[in-house]
């Protein structure tokens, strides 16, 4: 117990000592996810957009599709990155593996579905709400999606915030793609699995600290931007 | 039946149209021309076809059978552009009251000096100066119906639908719309609205439909039609019966 206590004395001093190894595992974190969030909002934005107000043969099985690979799990999003990526793999020219925009482009993976659901569902029910009355001023249903992202963009914040959850808790798919290279691919998630099995707990806590600290202040921007969004009469269901 | 005889240069024709679903018949107007100069009102009990019929004139459903007119001609994009329409729950933009009349004025190519200076006009003539800031969504009842009609009018249109505007009014807030859409008609827009309210009717109309059950049962000067009704439908409606 007492050398737990002490760990966690450790852990304190490195956080509150600005540890550099520390904080730059922090800051590649973020850096890593925040990349990969706003790439899956260019993608996933206006996909989920064009499935709420498109309508087209195969619509349904696409939706069906994009939920279902919200659940899919990272270490296989990981290996088909990883494949793809590889020497041998169709993008190996490109010599990616194990850098950080491998882990974007696994997390981009991960979070764009959940971006694109997020964004159909919320888009799909202010377009009900607005149908008739865009019709009615002349607008086509392709001119209506920027105003309807535009008039979303409340609940749409959380949409991304829920992915960036997701990115930033990560750890199978970007030790895979990222190999969890000292000072080059290791990030909180992948740097806490690595430093517990070799017993440094210390750093391990620290970086457990901060995660969490991320996570709540996500969590709190969430339920802020919700409750505001639920006031202008809007909310993912 | 007579047409609503007219000396405005446009005219609204109904010609035919039959709309069914699941076998029940909820519209069915052979012939109704709306070319009167002052404001329409369409009155009639629930599940009548009323608001059915004001989104055929509007082009919002296409009816199974038969067509809308203008003019002579089929109602087109053209036509359509020139018209506007207000609904029973006014749908407003999830921005502010200014940008909601923005939202219409940009579409119509103005510059931003020219918005701003019709954006200031149009909040006076809604009696929502101030408000311009304002989140849309944080009207009262009648100041989102007034800022709805107010950006109906920012479009400049030759025919204006109204779908039952005041229907969850209060007789102040429904004076105050009521005044709205007689200077609009003063100005020359044509004015289509549906009511349940005979004293609306009487206070707005220079003519009047009587609808039941997906018909026109009657149609005419809205004095004549509201005083001496001749069907028995309409009679009962305006006496205050149970018309179902």
């Amino acid at each position: 117990m007492q050398g737990f206590a002490s760990e966690f004395n450790s852990a304190l001093g490195l956080i509150l000592t600005g540890d550099s190894e520390l904080w730059a595992i922090v800051l590649l974190s973020l850096k890593v996810s925040v990349f990969a969030v706003l790439i899956s909002a260019l993608i996933g934005m206006p996909v989920g957009a064009a499935l709420a107000v498109a309508r087209f043969p195969g619509r349904r099985m696409l939706i069906v599709l994009m939920n279902a690979l919200m659940g899919f799990p990272p270490v296989v999003v990981g290996l088909l990155v990883y494949l793809m990526l590889s020497r041998s793999g169709p993008l190996g020219v490109l010599e990616l593996l194990y850098t950080p925009t491998a882990m974007i482009i696994a997390q981009v993976v991960l979070v764009t579905p959940i971006v694109a659901a997020l964004t159909r569902q919320v888009i799909e029910m202010l377009a009900e709400e607005y149908s008739e009355q865009l019709r009615s001023l002349g607008v086509s249903r392709l001119a209506s999606v920027p105003v309807l992202l535009w008039d979303a963009r409340l609940a749409l914040v959380t949409a991304l915030l829920a992915g960036f959850g997701r990115a930033i808790a990560e750890v199978g798919a970007v030790i895979i793609v990222g190999g969890n290279i000292n000072h080059v691919t290791r990030v909180m998630t992948t740097t806490i699995a690595l430093e517990t099995s070799k017993g440094n707990l210390a750093l391990a806590l620290a970086l457990g600290a901060i995660l969490i600290g991320i996570a709540v202040a996500v969590n709190a921007m969430v339920s802020t931007v919700s409750l505001r969004a639920e006031r202008e009469g809007l909310r993912h269901a | 039946m007579r047409d609503l005889v007219c000396d405005m240069a446009s005219s609204l024709t109904v010609r035919d149209v039959k709309i069914t679903r699941k076998g029940k018949v909820l519209l069915d107007v052979a012939h109704l021309s709306l070319d009167g100069p002052g404001p329409t009102l369409i009155l009639g009990p629930n599940g009548a076809g009323k608001s059915l019929l004001l989104r055929c004139l509007h082009g919002l459903i296409a009816p199974d059978r038969g067509r809308i007119e203008q003019d002579g001609v089929p109602l087109s994009g053209a036509h359509k552009s020139r018209q506007a329409m207000v609904f029973q729950q006014p749908v407003l933009l999830r921005r502010s009251v200014a940008a909601n009349l923005d939202f219409v004025l940009k579409r119509q190519g103005l510059s931003w000096g020219q918005r701003k200076a019709r954006i200031e006009d149009l909040l006076t003539e809604g009696g929502l100066d101030g408000k311009g800031r304002q989140s849309a969504r944080s009207l009262s009842g009648g100041e989102a119906q007034r800022l709805a009609i107010l950006r109906a009018l920012a479009l400049e249109p030759e025919t204006l639908f109204l779908d039952e505007p005041t229907s969850a009014l209060d007789p102040s807030a429904t004076q105050m719309i009521e005044r709205m859409i007689q200077r609009a008609s003063r100005r020359g827009v044509r004015i289509v609205m549906v009511t349940h309210d005979i004293g609306q009717a009487r206070r707005l109309a220079a003519d009047v439909v009587m609808m039941q059950g997906g018909h026109v049962v009657e149609l005419g000067v809205a004095r004549q039609v509201l005083d001496a009704p001749q069907s028995d439908a309409a009679r009962r409606y305006l006496a205050g019966g149970l018309v179902t």
